[in-house]
């Protein structure tokens, strides 16, 4: 069972009283975007093997979004944050980046 | 290759069974192919098997990374059905399933293919109406399906519970040609005829990189070393994202974790699939006896071969009200693949924006069914070139051009 603490209201939920939501911090594009640039918002998705970040949502709990960073290989989860940002924070980064000295870092 | 037949039984019978040969080769990659197939399951081995059977290329090699027909082709429900609502769904469907048919005198290697029957249930009043005009639509596209009422679904499965608290079963959308086949029998019997054509099956060989000059594929890296190649597919379900990205492309696809599980084995009680879309299960019996059970997939992104222990408690309660005899059916076993999904739940069959490479990938929830069909399409792509024939409407462009093949809403559950 994954283990998400939300960030809004600090209950540590699990998955069955979460909403995943895909993707974080996807540029989402509007109205007079290009072609290329609305098939990237609305269908292209990082797929990776091993570090993830992704929306989620504390539906059955406070309502409140927020984020995740977690593994797709280990279901280990890395920490979540609040959704008001427009990519993980520096120390979040750097905690996965000492555990996954392989990983290529944050991508958008 | 020996041909399987009564006469071979007989006659091995006679020798103690000392002449039974190696089903496939297992030979060291040579430098060059004209054709490779990464990924040696169902799909794989079936576009490697009618690219040599349906255009004479046979200098392929299909690599695996594990075992042969060890991901999702080993990891499914076995269903085999073609009520589809799309016009290109219904036709690549139906044509699986149709060869499905005759695979077993193709092949020369029993796969079992049982055309038992498929009726998915219809529990609301939405869902009458849904399967109804799909079965509108199957008969306008040649697919032999019809829409049946409670009194003839009970007929069928004597042991369902028609009147159920929450949702009672208020008809079906019933294909007497579908069914279900012996799913490991369906890659080794490929792999069996792929072999006898000179192909090499290559396994326990990872790919590790691809190599590309002036935007077109030159070859593959791997474990067992660099291999050339002329053409390349990639034919590897879960992984497609992972591999596209060494290639240097992005798909619109999402791996996620699909789960079932099967019962002990008890006598005969049910010879027909039961699809309950709805409240989300779906049921059938083993040639042994057990009771194949299909659950959902979980919502978040999963490579681990593993789901969430919630969602089967789900499909299990959802089963029970249905069918309350294997309310005491002690589980044996259960196991997750990692599918991946598309945004309009249809598959992408066709040309990526590296040359010479192909994908055939998005079977998301329901690849085990397509497998002839996709391979046959997927050979075609191939060997001209060009993304035409069954695979036409499948390409990886359709979704910047809004070219949807909907099936979420006519079958947007694990199918």
């Amino acid at each position: 069972m994954l283990i998400l603490t939300c960030p809004n209201c600090g209950i540590a939920a699990d998955e069955t009283e979460l909403h995943a939501d895909g993707q974080a911090h996807i540029t989402r594009h509007g109205a007079g975007a290009s072609d290329d640039d609305l098939e990237e918002y609305l269908f292209m998705r990082n797929n990776p093997k091993g570090v993830h970040f992704e929306r989620w949502r504390h539906v059955y709990g406070c309502g409140k979004w927020f984020h995740a960073a977690r593994c797709t290989m280990t279901l280990e989860v890395f920490g979540t944050y609040p959704a008001q940002t427009l990519e993980p924070p520096k120390d979040l980064v750097a905690k996965i980046k000492k555990k996954r000295p392989d990983w290529e870092g944050f991508v958008k | 290759m020996k041909r399987y037949s009564a006469f071979a039984i007989a006659r091995e019978a006679a020798r103690y069974h000392t002449g039974w040969e190696r089903a496939w080769r297992s030979p060291e990659p040579k430098s060059h192919y004209d054709v490779i197939i990464i990924g040696a399951g169902g799909h794989g081995l079936a576009t490697a098997y009618y690219l040599g059977k349906n255009y004479g290329i046979t200098n392929v090699a299909v690599i695996e990374k594990g075992w042969l027909g060890g991901g999702n082709t080993g990891r499914n429900t076995t269903i085999i059905r073609s009520n589809y609502l799309q016009d290109p769904s219904a036709a690549i469907y139906e044509k699986a399933r149709s060869l499905y048919e005759t695979m077993s005198q193709d092949l020369n290697y029993n796969v079992m293919f049982s055309p038992r029957g498929v009726i998915m249930l219809a529990q609301t009043e939405h869902e009458i109406r849904g399967y109804q005009r799909t079965a509108h639509a199957n008969a306008l596209q040649g697919v032999k399906t019809e829409w049946i009422g409670p009194e003839r679904v009970k007929q069928l499965v004597p042991i369902i519970e028609l009147s159920g608290p929450r949702y009672p079963v208020l008809g079906g959308l019933w294909q007497s040609r579908g069914g279900t086949a012996r799913h490991d029998a369906v890659a080794w019997g490929y792999a069996r005829a792929c072999s006898d054509m000179g192909m090499d099956i290559i396994q326990q060989c990872e790919v590790t990189g691809i190599d590309k000059s002036g935007g077109n594929v030159t070859g593959i890296q791997t474990t067992k070393g660099a291999i050339k190649c002329n053409k390349l597919g990639m034919v590897v379900a879960g992984n497609s994202g992972h591999l596209a990205d060494m290639a240097g492309f992005r798909l619109p696809l999402e791996s996620v974790a699909l789960q079932a599980l099967v019962s002990e084995p008890i006598k005969p009680c049910m010879d027909v699939v039961v699809m309950a879309n709805t409240v989300h299960g779906y049921m059938s019996q083993s040639d042994k006896g057990e009771m194949v059970i299909g659950g959902g997939t979980d919502g978040f992104n999963n490579y681990t071969q593993r789901g969430s222990f919630h969602h089967l408690e789900e499909t299990v309660r959802a089963l029970i009200e249905t069918f309350p005899m294997i309310s005491r059916l002690k589980m044996l076993r259960h196991w997750g693949g990692i599918v991946d999904v598309t945004g309009d739940r249809s598959p992408i069959i066709g040309t990526t924006p590296v040359g010479n490479c192909y994908i055939n990938c998005g079977w998301g929830t329901g690849g085990f069914k397509a497998i002839p069909g996709s391979g046959w399409a997927m050979a075609e792509v191939i060997a001209t070139g060009e993304p035409q024939g069954l695979a036409a409407e499948f390409g990886l462009n359709r979704f910047q051009e809004g070219r949807f093949i909907d099936e979420s809403v006519a079958a947007g559950v694990a199918h």
